[in-house]
């Protein structure tokens, strides 16, 4: 069994500071959600409500020079990796002054110059890159490690393992993150994976694995801190398990027909991380209306931005094409 | 002017630049001690020492994505797929990953990453060791395509590609490792997308790719026996295509065969020939024939094989079609 990480000790203004982070991740998400139902978003969104604190506890982990790759749910890495909201919204509603400039979308959010080497897609399809960033940075003798982040249901997919098994083998500065929320899509972990322990699967490549609960902000910080040090000290790549909740469904739409009702309410009573932190900072409803009113004033910002932005030409599809 | 092999000329391409640059190593199956399936990287993990000459796993989706990763970080792998078939088992990396991270990220972020691979019928192997797949990949906004046929040619155009901005798929031909030809001592890099015209001629042209071109020569000498006077073109690079010089040699003989080893249907060649006919359809006297692999799978027994893949005789007959004569009557 892998190790369960206990909490570490985070100052409060810390912690106060990644609640604010959370929510305003949440409250973002809840915009582009009101937005895309509104017609005003096109593509194909999915929101990660529920897996916040996972996003901010390993971002803020993170140093300066460390890059990650992200998943199809990519809006929360990419606040928490430093991609100023209006830059992020401006690429959902397709403008240039986006983080991709129009390119990408919400699947493709990319902020290269901030470390976020693009979110994939294709499921799994970013973990490869992430051992050879990290080969990279070995062979520079660089003391950086590259992250990928992904989903349960990626850990069946073949370049989970081809990735997993190079980085180890090679013993290269990478984290590998599974925001384990127990569903592929629609199906839940008991169809898509016959073991109950997914961190079984990094070590069966000898990799150093870590259970952490991901709806405790400042315990994946932790994890997260201790997995980034072996990571960043030479000793290997490390496989965290952050065991956490999608309160939504797959997609903005999805009626989740596959799930029970109750238990989406039990979870959202018993598992927000948001409520959580709010409990354990004890903050009186004055303080969370304010922080709360902050954080909605920065994504109505946001969406007043890129509603004001520039659209591309459509002649610009041509721009960074080589061959 | 030193002689050097197909073989020697990959192997000199990679070390020197391997030897400029520290950003530059190599990736792949079997590559290290063994010095690779076709002996290519030979002596090279002596010289440069595993960290550079990295044998990995049987694992393709990896190696070529890990290779990409490192690209992204501002190195320039080379990593080596040992068969092109086996770039199947890739594919979703260089399609969807290697080509597009610059597009999908407004411009970013540069892939310098160079995937080297070959392949080619005449040995048999059976039909998992032999296909030739470059139209696969010139199908793919994104991905620059070189296959070329000669030593002094593979060598200037693969150190062309390990210092692209942006990954290329590079297919070298099997049968054409022991091919020698006469090269510089000094690497003369080859800029991708220019065409080389091997042969000048007035009556046909004929395009040819891999080991087609050493077909086309081979037809070409027998034709001009018949009174026929060929230009054999190898575009070298498939994407970006010289499509001047193509055309520039078309309207010049206004007669195009368009020959490549791999199958013939939807092929490369197809989209050469909807070139020509669009750009130089006023200078064309015959149609355009083109001459490629019948539509199979590729079959063990030596007799089916050498059937199924064309040879110079076949670009002869699709010259003297182009010509409207058989046999040179």
């Amino acid at each position: 069994m892998a190790k369960v990480e206990k909490r570490g000790s985070l100052g409060k203004e810390e912690l106060r500071d990644f609640f604010r982070e959370m929510l305003l991740i949440r409250r973002f998400e809840e915009k582009v959600e009101e937005r895309f139902r509104a017609g005003e978003l096109p593509g194909f969104l999915h929101v990660g409500i529920g897996q916040e604190a996972a996003a901010v506890g390993v971002c803020r982990a993170l140093e300066d020079g460390d890059v990650i790759a992200s998943t199809h749910r990519a809006h929360g890495h990419t606040l928490a990796k430093g991609t100023p909201p209006n830059e992020l919204m401006a690429e959902l509603y397709g403008k240039l002054e986006g983080c991709s400039h129009g390119y990408g979308g919400s699947m493709h959010l990319y902020d290269v110059e901030r470390g976020n080497m693009g979110a994939n897609a294709v499921v799994g399809g970013g973990l490869p890159a992430i051992t050879g960033a990290a080969l990279a940075f070995k062979l520079r003798a660089e003391p950086r490690v590259a992250v990928a982040f992904f989903g349960d249901g990626a850990t069946n997919i073949g370049t989970f393992h081809e990735a997993l098994n190079l980085a180890q083998l090679w013993c290269v500065p990478a984290l590998f993150v599974c925001e384990n929320n127990h569903w592929a899509e629609s199906t839940p972990s008991s169809q898509h994976m016959p073991i109950d322990d997914v961190s079984k699967r990094a070590l069966a490549f000898g990799m150093k694995a870590v259970k952490v609960d991901g709806q405790d902000v400042s315990a994946v910080y932790s994890a997260t801190r201790r997995a980034l040090e072996h990571a960043r000290s030479g000793k290997g790549p490390v496989f965290l398990d952050v065991e956490t909740y999608r309160l939504v469904g797959h997609y903005i739409g999805d009626p989740q027909v596959y799930r029970p009702k109750d238990e989406l309410k039990d979870l959202r009573e018993r598992q927000d991380p948001i409520e959580r932190l709010r409990a354990e900072l004890e903050l009186s409803d004055e303080e969370f209306e304010e922080l709360d009113t902050e954080v909605q004033e920065i994504v109505e910002a946001a969406v007043e931005f890129a509603k004001a932005g520039t659209d591309p030409r459509p002649e610009d599809a041509l721009e960074n094409v080589y061959a | 002017m030193p002689e050097l092999s197909y073989r020697e000329a990959v192997r000199d391409a990679l070390s020197q630049a391997m030897r400029r640059d520290d950003d530059v190593f190599l990736m792949g199956e079997d590559i290290a001690e063994m010095g690779g399936s076709m002996g290519v990287t030979q002596g090279m993990l002596d010289e440069f020492g595993p960290e550079r000459v990295r044998n990995t796993p049987i694992s393709e989706m990896a190696l070529v994505g890990a290779a990409i990763g490192a690209a992204m970080q501002g190195m320039r792998p080379v990593a080596e797929v040992m068969y092109q078939d086996f770039l199947t088992l890739a594919t979703e990396q260089i399609v969807n990953q290697a080509a597009k991270h610059r597009y999908m990220s407004g411009g970013q972020v540069s892939v310098p990453v160079t995937f080297r691979t070959q392949g080619g019928a005449g040995w048999s192997p059976g039909a998992q060791h032999a296909q030739q797949l470059e139209a696969w990949f010139v199908h793919i906004p994104g991905l620059k395509v070189v296959f070329p046929s000669t030593p002094a040619d593979v060598r200037g155009l693969l150190y062309s590609s390990i210092y692209d901005e942006n990954p290329v798929v590079f297919f070298e031909h099997r049968t054409l490792y022991g091919l020698k030809e006469e090269a510089s001592e000094e690497i003369e890099p080859i800029p991708l997308g220019k065409a080389r015209i091997h042969r000048e001629g007035e009556d046909v042209t004929v395009i040819a790719t891999g080991r087609l071109v050493h077909e086309a020569l081979a037809a070409a000498t027998d034709a001009e026996e018949e009174g026929l006077s060929v230009e054999v073109v190898d575009p070298r690079t498939l994407q970006p295509l010289d499509e001047d010089a193509l055309v520039a040699s078309v309207k010049k003989t206004n007669r195009c065969v368009v020959a490549h080893e791999a199958v013939t249907r939807m092929g490369f060649g197809a989209e050469v020939a909807a070139v020509i006919q669009y750009q130089a359809f006023d200078w064309l006297d015959a149609p355009i024939e083109r001459v490629g692999a019948r539509f199979t799978p590729l079959p063990f027994a030596p007799v089916m094989e050498e059937w199924c893949v064309p040879h110079a005789k076949d670009v002869l007959e699709a010259i003297h079609r182009t010509v409207g004569r058989s046999n040179g009557d």
